[in-house]
């Protein structure tokens, strides 16, 4: 398309880099394993979190539990952009009463989504800790939400009309666009 | 929806003709998230919190009403339930006086039942909110038909398909005052299956096969061959005025669904009824019960949750369009 730019920030590569250098950080601050549960927010959270915890589940040699948030239903802009056509499933089977969450999204920007997927987390059960891993932080925060593990940092200005996407290719592999619109 | 665009814009749902395939999609895609929602320790999500829905009942209903209801206060809205025998339309107010009255009060959503066919098309050509079809005379009951799509869909691996696209469903009995037979003939033509509609010809609505494609058989026997559903319709006496069968026991004889009956459609097809259910008069109660054939209860959860899926997608239509 004329007038719009893309680069890269994270290369397929990049992004395992990426993601195996977060889960080793996780993995040094992790003292209960046996507690500790895996929760990605659909769609984007979700493919960095299985990566996140088969990489877990090596470092650890056990298999952590691993779920998925919708947060769909607990969004806050119906009344601005109208319902989503096409609504996810909430897939957490697993008892999170008393666990502690790494609660995993792709980017993080306004912390609206994070927003609704505590709101989504909390009518499941009290969960002892979230901490909250996000691959990109891409600032411009409007809600007192801060992440815990981030994997690059990438400065956007206020109101630039820029979308940054995790995209995931034909053959499986995920890199990091950033667009310029 | 306009293809090509990621957003919701219809703001009734008065027909199944009214949805495209792709809407039907969305709503059941909606619908399957919503079961699980259902499935949940606390069943309620926020979606609709501040949205107000008006469920305005002009005919007898027990699980539509209830699970527009539920689906409504499970997605948070607030519902009111507008019961006709103790409202004003016993003071002679028009349909038109009462819903403006109604819409006066700024709801969100119009759920509404009503005996004559084409009230919601009306309404809808004169009221801003939007209107959902709960049932109008013998034209349309659109989510009904979702619902007994859904159910289909969830069978589909059972049947043996992969899709509607061939699929061969039998619609039976009462077609002539069924409006579940209407918006599912729409609706499954939409997704590309064959429709057949089998009853005897008291019963079945004049020039059905030009009107609403679908292929009519007076013989039982001869119309399920082969086919995937059996869908089986009550037979309603409360909107019949004459002579359209000889007996009760004589409609069971001929067009009631029986073991020897369902033997002449495909080994795995299912049973349907929109119910409620008349035992030994159209459907008998071993195959109504049958665990390995019947889905008559799973028809019921379904409802549920396609009509969240409803309020969802309209509810929120409404809003962006004043």
């Amino acid at each position: 398309m004329p007038n719009q730019r893309e680069e890269t920030l994270l290369t397929p590569q990049q992004t395992i880099e990426t993601i195996d250098d977060m889960a080793k950080r996780i993995h040094a601050d992790i003292t209960r394993p046996e507690k500790r549960v895996v929760v990605g927010i659909r769609r984007g959270g979700a493919m960095v979190a299985e990566m996140v915890q088969q990489r877990l589940n090596t470092l650890l040699g056990i298999e952590l539990p691993i779920g998925y948030l919708d947060i769909t239903f607990y969004r806050d802009d119906l009344d601005t952009v109208g319902p989503n056509p096409v609504v996810g499933a909430t897939d957490l089977t697993m008892n999170i009463d008393d666990q502690r969450i790494i609660l995993v999204d792709d980017v993080l920007f306004s912390g609206r989504t994070i927003r609704a997927a505590l709101n989504a987390l909390f009518d499941y059960g009290r969960p002892e800790i979230v901490d909250l891993m996000v691959l990109v932080d891409r600032g411009g925060r409007q809600l007192p939400i801060q992440p815990d593990y981030v994997g690059k940092v990438v400065k956007t200005e206020e109101n630039s009309r820029e979308s940054i996407k995790l995209v995931k290719s034909g053959d499986e592999k995920l890199t990091v666009v950033r667009r310029f619109l | 929806m306009t293809s090509g665009t990621q957003v919701w814009d219809r703001k009734h749902l008065i027909s199944m003709s009214d949805v495209t395939r792709d809407e039907i999609g969305h709503i059941l895609e909606t619908a399957a998230s919503m079961r699980e929602v259902n499935r949940r320790e606390i069943k309620k999500v926020p979606t609709l919190r501040g949205k107000t829905v008006i469920n305005l009942f002009y005919e007898n209903s027990t699980r539509t009403r209830t699970s527009f209801e539920l689906a409504g206060k499970r997605m948070s809205a607030d519902v009111i339930n507008v019961s006709v025998s103790t409202s004003s339309v016993a003071k002679g107010e028009t349909l038109l006086d009462t819903l403006e009255t109604l819409q006066a009060m700024t709801p969100d959503l119009l759920v509404l039942r009503h005996p004559e066919s084409g009230a919601h098309a009306f309404l809808s050509r004169n009221l801003d909110t939007s209107i959902i079809n709960a049932g109008d005379g013998r034209h349309e009951h659109p989510t009904q038909s979702l619902l007994d799509i859904l159910t289909i869909k969830d069978q589909l691996p059972l049947i043996g398909k992969r899709g509607f696209e061939g699929l061969k469903v039998a619609i039976c009995g009462d077609l002539l005052n069924s409006r579940v037979a209407r918006s599912n003939a729409i609706g499954l033509k939409t997704l590309g299956a064959h429709v057949r509609w089998i009853g005897p010809p008291t019963l079945i609505p004049a020039q059905a096969e030009e009107a609403f494609g679908v292929e009519v058989f007076h013989d039982m026997d001869v119309g399920l061959e082969d086919v995937d559903v059996v869908m089986i319709l009550r037979l309603q006496r409360e909107r019949m005025q004459g002579a359209f069968i000889p007996s009760v026991r004589e409609y069971f004889e001929f067009w009631g669904l029986n073991r020897q009956r369902l033997a002449k459609a495909q080994p795995n097809a299912i049973v349907m009824h929109p119910g409620p259910m008349n035992r030994g008069v159209e459907i008998a109660s071993d195959v109504a019960d049958d665990p390995e054939r019947s889905v008559i209860r799973h028809q019921v959860g379904n409802g549920l949750a396609v009509r969240m899926a409803v309020l969802y997608h309209f509810a929120g239509s409404s809003v962006r369009k004043g």
